[in-house]
């Protein structure tokens, strides 16, 4: 398949994988591996200091997956910044995916704060790649402030529920200078390769990945998925539903 | 973001001619059934191996992609010559500095009663156009014409010489909408060839100019090449690649396209090319399928005929009843005009035409009193 | 000498260093990073003193989407 680029960086998986709600560290590491991702999403919490647990980085090979990080938790620009710049004293490489959901119910991305995020964070040499509601005109704002990628969501995180903002992706997509990755509410094998054969360039997954009882088999699907319908897309979909609605042809003129 | 200097470099001409040139017809059906073009897909939709029922399809596709957008409407415009003095040797054109023809520059009463008459006419979008002769009608000169055919029309374009971006500041300042200005050939051997002398000759400095007016606010811009001059497949491409950078770069403003064919001008420059009806029309619809929302604009340089007939094909702007000399329109005589125009029919009849054919006739589609900063 | 570490208050009887302290707590230096009062401390600076009443935040990875 054709390489995504992201920021000058190239990978050969347009399958973005997130690492949340695994029933174990072995069940994330099966979905990894097994669909092929190049780059995994982690978040950054508080240490329970009583009970410290197993470290997630342990069960990441950092030379085969890219981490990157998310600002999950943040509910303002403030804190996404603070916590972005914690992941890069981390060690982590300076990327970013910029989450700021203040509603705790659906988790939808905030468009003011993250675009102030962005804002703020691109400035201090970050690669943004910053989730967003499916806006084309925001996404226009985020590329403008140099965001790498733009991230609008199917539906809203973990609902399963697929691409319920399809017209409006498609709008960014055909606007988009830097990749389009659509993130969250994606369920099904079947969603990937729609949003893959609509012409975004990568998709993020993590809950289909995790609530299954079959990681494994779900991250391979996946990724057959995701490179079905990349290679549609290349292809060419078609036909389109195009007849001419002129009773003459429009054309006829150049032979008369 | 990368400049377009750097985007056309990545498609170099004859690259690009081979493309078009060696297109299969089931790559052309292949681009044909894309939801949105890639710029090979482009290229591919160019070439003049495209069967007729191949070009139906690309014309009924066009067809409802414009009736989607914009409806069944067509602006009216008309261009407003302001001077024809001009320091360039463009070798095509009529207003050369190697001509030796009645050299004019309007003075602002003769401007007012230009733009009252186009008012008259039902017109309400100007295009203000000049030479290249800065001393005789530079940007001062101009700031005080946009301001005198302002108060007569909802818009004004210009069509003259480039500027640096502080330039293009002080038009969208004076009430400025929109831009034309089109690179002739994006070929830098023959546009050095076509422009031996005079400012225009920097291929690079025009080049770049359609980016200095995004950056300074623009609402419209426009670019294209004449076609004819040289090779039409590449120089339809380029302008194709120009127009969706500008259109993805500066995302505010709106981005048209013309496709000016050669006409008959003083001087006597013959075509190096000559580009078919087919052509023509083939190279409308792969635009407006490459770039759904851009204005396509189609002048009076071509015949009655063929303008009605492109009219469904994705055709947005058209101007009607227009004079290609300063002063032209009060005055009864039209020395020194730029090119001899190919439609004669007056607006009001252009007007009658689109209505009889279902199309609505939009003489003014803005009003700058709308903006924050009212001009 | 107290603590305040990820919101709460811990005595210690030693005065001593971030390294020593996340020895104590048992983590590995090189899984959590560190927010001593406001700052963020890069690897360098474990060797810091703590100080009566100084806040911490010890921060890890974990998964997430």
């Amino acid at each position: 398949m054709d390489k995504l680029v992201i920021a000058g960086r190239e990978f050969d998986s347009r399958l973005m994988v997130g690492t949340g709600k695994f029933a174990s560290n072995q069940a994330m590491v099966d979905a990894m591996v097994h669909s092929d991702s190049e780059i995994v999403t982690v978040a950054l919490r508080r240490v329970d200091i009583d009970n410290p647990e197993d470290s997630l980085l342990s069960h990441i090979d950092r030379d085969r997956y890219l981490l990157l990080p998310n600002t999950s938790g943040a509910r303002d620009a403030e804190e996404a910044i603070r916590l972005a710049r914690l992941a890069r004293a981390a060690g982590c490489e300076p990327w970013v995916k910029l989450e700021v959901t203040p509603d705790p119910y659906y988790l939808l991305p905030d468009p003011i704060e993250t675009l102030k995020a962005a804002e703020v964070l691109v400035k201090e040499g970050f690669i943004v790649l910053p989730y967003m509601p499916a806006d084309p005109v925001l996404a226009k704002h985020l590329e403008e402030a140099g965001t790498a990628t733009v991230m609008p969501l199917g539906a809203p995180i973990g609902t399963n529920r697929g691409i319920r903002t399809r017209d409006l992706i498609s709008i960014i997509i055909e606007q988009a200078n830097v990749p389009v990755v659509v993130d969250a509410g994606l369920g099904a094998p079947s969603h990937a390769a729609e949003a893959m054969e609509m012409g975004a360039d990568a998709v993020l997954v993590n809950t289909a990945l995790a609530d299954t009882p079959d990681p494994a088999a779900m991250g391979r699907a996946f990724k057959k998925g995701v490179e079905a319908g990349r290679e549609a897309y290349l292809a060419g979909l078609g036909p389109q539903r195009d007849k001419a609605e002129a009773s003459s042809p429009l054309t006829g003129f150049l032979r008369d | 973001m990368m400049t377009f200097q750097q985007q056309l470099d990545k498609y170099p001409q004859a690259q690009i001619r081979e493309q078009v040139l060696s297109a299969t017809p089931q790559q052309i059906d292949q681009a044909l059934r894309r939801p949105r073009l890639s710029m090979e897909d482009f290229a591919c939709l160019l070439s003049p191996q495209i069967s007729d029922v191949q070009l139906e399809l690309i014309a009924s596709r066009a067809h409802s992609i414009t009736k989607q957008r914009f409806g069944r409407t067509i602006l009216l415009y008309a261009p407003l010559y302001l001077s024809n003095e001009c320091h360039n040797g463009c070798k095509y054109c009529g207003f050369s500095a190697d001509n030796h023809l009645y050299r004019k520059t309007l003075s602002l009463a003769e401007i007012e009663r230009e733009a009252k008459l186009l008012r008259a006419e039902g017109f309400r979008h100007m295009l203000l156009l000049t030479g290249e002769a800065p001393e005789a009608a530079g940007i001062e000169y101009l700031e005080s014409a946009v301001h005198t055919v302002k108060t007569h029309c909802g818009s004004v374009s210009l069509e003259v010489f480039p500027m640096e971006t502080d330039g293009y500041k002080r038009m969208v300042a004076a009430g400025v909408d929109g831009l034309t200005l089109y690179q002739e050939t994006y070929d830098p051997e023959l546009y050095r060839e076509l422009h031996p002398y005079g400012p225009k000759s920097d291929y690079s400095y025009r080049l770049q100019a359609p980016e200095r007016a995004g950056e300074a606010g623009l609402r419209r811009i426009g670019v294209g090449s004449l076609l004819g001059l040289g090779d039409c497949l590449t120089d339809v491409f380029y302008s194709g690649l120009h127009a969706l950078y500008l259109a993805r770069r500066f995302w505010r403003t709106q981005v048209t396209i013309s496709f000016p064919r050669m006409r008959p001008a003083e001087g006597g420059f013959q075509p190096n090319s000559i580009v078919t009806d087919r052509q023509l029309t083939q190279f409308i619809c792969a635009l407006r399928l490459l770039i759904p929302d851009a204005g396509l604009i189609l002048s009076t340089r071509e015949s009655s005929e063929l303008r009605d007939n492109l009219l469904p094909l994705g055709i947005t702007q058209m101007s009607a009843g227009s004079c290609t000399s300063p002063g032209g329109y009060g005055d009864d005589d039209n020395d020194g005009e730029q090119f001899a125009i190919n439609d004669h029919r007056t607006p009001a009849e252009m007007a009658e035409i689109l209505q009889a054919r279902g199309y609505d006739p939009v003489w003014k589609d803005w009003d700058s009193a709308f903006l924050n900063k009212a001009c | 000498m107290q603590l305040n570490i990820n919101g709460q208050l811990r005595d210690f009887a030693e005065p001593m260093t971030i390294s020593q302290l996340l020895q104590q707590l048992e983590l590995a230096p090189e899984r959590v990073v560190i927010e001593h009062n406001n700052e963020i401390l890069t690897a360098e600076a474990h060797n810091k003193q703590l100080q009566d009443g100084d806040s911490l935040e010890l921060i890890q990875f974990v998964g997430g989407g």
